[in-house]
C-alpha cells in the first residue's frame, strides 16, 4: 500500500483487498475486484502526491475545524428511554438486545 | 524444569473505570447494577446522527493520574477510532486515544521482599468502555447489555519492567492505591472497575532481546493475576525447554482450573486501523488547568507509607497495610490526636482487632461504627492502665455493638482495671485458699503452677485485675 513519504505505492493486491474487505466485514462480488483495485490505486496515487510534499515544518491537522474540543459538565442529562430505543431492535428479551450467538 | 536459567518479562495494561456520574461522551448515568439497557442512551448505542461530547471531569481525572505518577500531561491530545466488530460495540469502533494520548511517561515505585524497582509507565489514555455480552441466558443467541458502553476508562500501560508475578501484583496494587487515593476510581474489582491484562514473555537470563509474548486476559483479582502469570511463565519455560516456540496469542485465564487457553489469533485482532475521530476535536488544555489540578493532589500512598515508617516508627508491612486505603490511613492518623499518643499501639489496634471486626462484617473502614475518636478514647485507657489488653478487646466489641464510647463502656460494665493492692491482696488470698493443692505443689518446688494461680485470679476478677501486680503479690505470698 502507500509507502513512506516520496515512495510511490504499488496499488493494492488482490490479497490486500480481500483482507481490508474482511476487516470491514464487506462481502465483495469477485466481479467488483478489478474495478475496486483500480479505484483504490487512484486514491493511493493521490496519497503519494501528498506524501511527496515536505511537511517537516508543518504540524499535523487532526481536524479541519480550527477549534478545540468543548467539554461537557459531568451531569446526568439523559433519561431512560429503553422502550423507545428498543423499538428499532430486531430482537429483544428482558431488556437485552439479542444477536446471533458469538462465542469468545 | 530449571526455572533459574530463565527470566520473565512482564508488562501490564490496567483499565480503571473513572468515577464520573455520567458517561465519557454522553449524559447517561454510570451506576453499577442497573437493569439491562436502562443506562444506555442514543450516543452509547451509536445511533446515526448523535455527537459525542467529552466529559470534562473524566479529562481532569486522567490529568490527575498523570501528575500523580510524574508523567507528561499532553497539552494537545486526540481521540481516535479503534475499529473492530463485536456485538457489544454497536458503532463498530471504540473511541480511544492512539498517537497523542493525554498522559505519557511517568513511573511507579514498588518493593517486594526488600528489593525495590521502578516500573515505567508508557502512557495512559482515555477511552470508552464497551457493553457486555452474555452468552448463556437465551439459547442460540448472545444477549447484549449496553449500560457499560461509554463508561470512561483510563487505560494505563506499563513498560515491560516487571520480572516476576509478585512484582506484577505489587505494581498493580500500587496503581490501585493511587487511583483510589486520587478518588478517580472506586477500585472495585468484583464489579470490574479495575481490570488487568498482562503481557508475559520469558528469555534466557542475561539476554536482552525480548521473547515472544502472550497476553493474559480475565485477571479480575490480585490473586488471579499472580497465579495466572506464574502459571504462564512456567508454561512458556516448559515449551522452550522442550525445544518448542511460544506463539504470540491472547490467552484466557480459567481461575477454576488455574490454567490459560488461547483466545484468538492476535495478528488479526490487532489490525484496528486507528484514525482520528472526526466527531471529536483535539483536546487542548492549558497550564493553569494542569496547575489547578496539581495543587489539589493529595499525599500519595508511597509518600504516606514512607512517612508512617519514618515519623511513627511503624514496620513496612504495617505501614503498607495502613496506607493501602486512604480512608484507613486517615482513620489511623485521626486516632493520634492525644498528647503521648503511641502510633505503634494505635496501628496494632486499628489493623488488628478493629480490622478483624471490619473483615468479619465485610465493612469498609469508613463504615466502622467505632469512630476514630472512640478508638482514641480506648487507646488512652490502654496507655494509662485503666484497662488491660484483653479487657480492651471487650470494650472495643461493646463500642462496635453501639454501647457508646470507651469510658462509658468501662464504667457501665465495671471494667476498670484493679490496681489497688488491698483489693488485689484479698483476691490473691481467696484464690490461694481455694487451691491448697497447687499451693503445696509450688512450695515443694513446682514453680510453674504460679502461672495457673495467676490465671485463676485474673479469671476471678473477670480480667480486671492488674496482671503484673497480681503476679508480684502472689509470688510474695507464696514465698512468705
Amino acid at each position: 500500500m502507500s509507502g513512506p513519504a516520496g515512495i510511490p505505492s504499488a496499488g493494492v493486491s488482490e490479497e490486500e483487498l480481500a483482507h481490508i474487505a474482511h476487516l470491514a466485514r464487506l462481502a465483495l462480488d469477485p466481479r467488483e475486484v478489478p474495478r475496486l483495485r483500480e479505484e483504490l490505486a487512484r486514491i493511493l496515487a493521490l496519497v503519494d502526491e501528498m506524501n511527496a510534499i515536505d511537511t517537516a515544518d508543518l504540524s499535523p491537522m487532526a481536524h479541519p475545524v480550527e477549534t478545540a474540543q468543548r467539554l461537557r459538565r459531568d451531569e446526568v442529562g439523559e433519561e431512560d428511554r429503553r422502550e423507545l430505543l428498543q423499538q428499532g431492535a430486531p430482537e429483544v428479551e428482558d431488556g437485552l438486545y439479542l444477536v446471533p450467538r458469538v462465542v469468545d | 524444569m530449571d526455572t533459574s536459567r530463565w527470566e520473565a518479562v512482564i508488562g501490564l495494561e490496567l483499565h480503571a473505570q473513572l468515577a464520573t456520574r455520567s458517561k465519557i461522551f454522553s449524559g447517561a448515568p454510570t451506576g453499577y447494577g442497573a437493569p439491562p439497557n436502562r443506562q444506555a442512551c442514543a450516543v452509547d448505542l451509536g445511533l446515526p446522527g448523535v455527537l459525542p461530547v467529552l466529559n470534562g471531569t473524566a479529562l481532569s481525572m486522567a490529568v490527575k493520574f498523570g501528575l500523580a505518577v510524574g508523567a507528561t500531561v499532553a497539552r494537545h491530545s486526540v481521540f481516535a477510532r479503534k475499529n473492530y466488530f463485536y456485538p457489544d460495540l454497536p458503532k463498530g469502533y471504540q473511541i480511544s486515544q492512539y498517537e497523542l494520548p493525554i498522559v505519557e511517561g511517568g513511573a511507579v515505585h514498588i518493593s517486594t521482599e526488600g528489593a525495590s524497582r521502578r516500573v515505567g509507565i508508557t502512557r495512559a489514555h482515555l477511552e470508552e468502555d464497551a457493553g457486555k455480552s452474555v452468552h448463556d441466558v437465551v439459547s442460540g443467541r448472545s444477549a447484549i447489555d449496553l449500560n457499560r458502553a461509554g463508561i470512561p476508562l483510563l487505560e494505563i500501560v506499563s513498560e515491560p519492567d516487571m520480572r516476576s508475578a509478585a512484582e506484577a501484583v505489587a505494581y498493580m496494587q500500587e496503581v490501585h492505591a493511587i487511583v483510589r487515593y486520587l478518588e478517580i476510581c472506586d477500585g472495585n474489582m468484583q464489579e470490574g472497575s479495575f481490570r488487568c491484562d498482562a503481557n508475559v514473555s520469558v528469555r534466557r537470563r542475561g539476554e536482552h532481546a525480548l521473547g515472544t509474548r502472550t497476553e493474559l486476559k480475565n485477571l479480575n483479582s490480585f490473586r488471579f493475576v499472580e497465579r495466572a502469570i506464574r502459571h504462564e511463565i512456567d508454561r512458556q519455560i516448559a515449551v522452550l525447554e522442550s525445544g518448542g516456540t511460544v506463539v504470540q496469542q491472547t490467552r484466557h485465564y480459567d481461575a477454576e482450573r488455574n490454567d490459560t487457553r488461547p483466545l484468538r489469533d492476535k495478528e488479526e485482532a490487532n489490525d484496528y486501523r486507528y484514525f482520528p475521530d472526526p466527531d471529536l476535536l483535539p483536546v487542548e488544555i492549558d497550564d493553569a488547568f494542569v496547575e489547578s489540578i496539581r495543587s489539589a493532589l493529595p499525599e500519595l500512598p508511597g509518600d504516606r507509607r514512607r512517612r508512617f515508617v519514618a515519623d511513627y516508627g511503624l514496620g513496612l508491612d504495617e505501614a503498607r497495610l495502613l496506607t493501602s486505603d486512604r480512608h484507613l490511613a486517615n482513620y489511623f492518623e485521626a486516632t493520634l490526636g492525644d498528647e503521648g499518643a503511641d502510633p505503634r499501639l494505635a496501628a496494632h489496634w486499628v489493623t488488628g482487632e478493629l480490622g478483624a471486626h471490619l473483615n468479619r462484617e465485610g465493612r469498609d473502614i469508613s463504615a466502622s461504627p467505632v469512630s476514630p475518636e472512640m478508638m482514641q478514647g480506648l487507646l488512652r485507657r490502654l496507655r494509662d492502665g485503666t484497662v488491660s489488653g484483653p479487657v480492651a478487646k471487650e470494650v472495643l466489641k461493646a463500642m462496635w455493638d453501639g454501647e457508646g464510647d470507651a469510658d462509658h463502656v468501662i464504667e457501665g460494665r465495671g471494667l476498670r482495671q484493679v490496681n489497688d493492692d488491698d483489693a488485689l491482696s484479698r483476691l490473691v488470698d481467696d484464690v490461694l485458699d481455694a487451691h491448697p493443692d497447687q499451693v503445696s505443689q509450688f512450695r515443694s518446688g513446682r514453680q510453674k503452677v504460679l502461672g495457673y494461680l495467676v490465671g485463676q485470679a485474673m479469671k476471678a476478677s473477670r480480667g480486671k485485675a492488674n496482671p503484673q501486680r497480681v503476679n508480684a503479690l502472689m509470688r510474695a505470698r507464696l514465698t512468705e
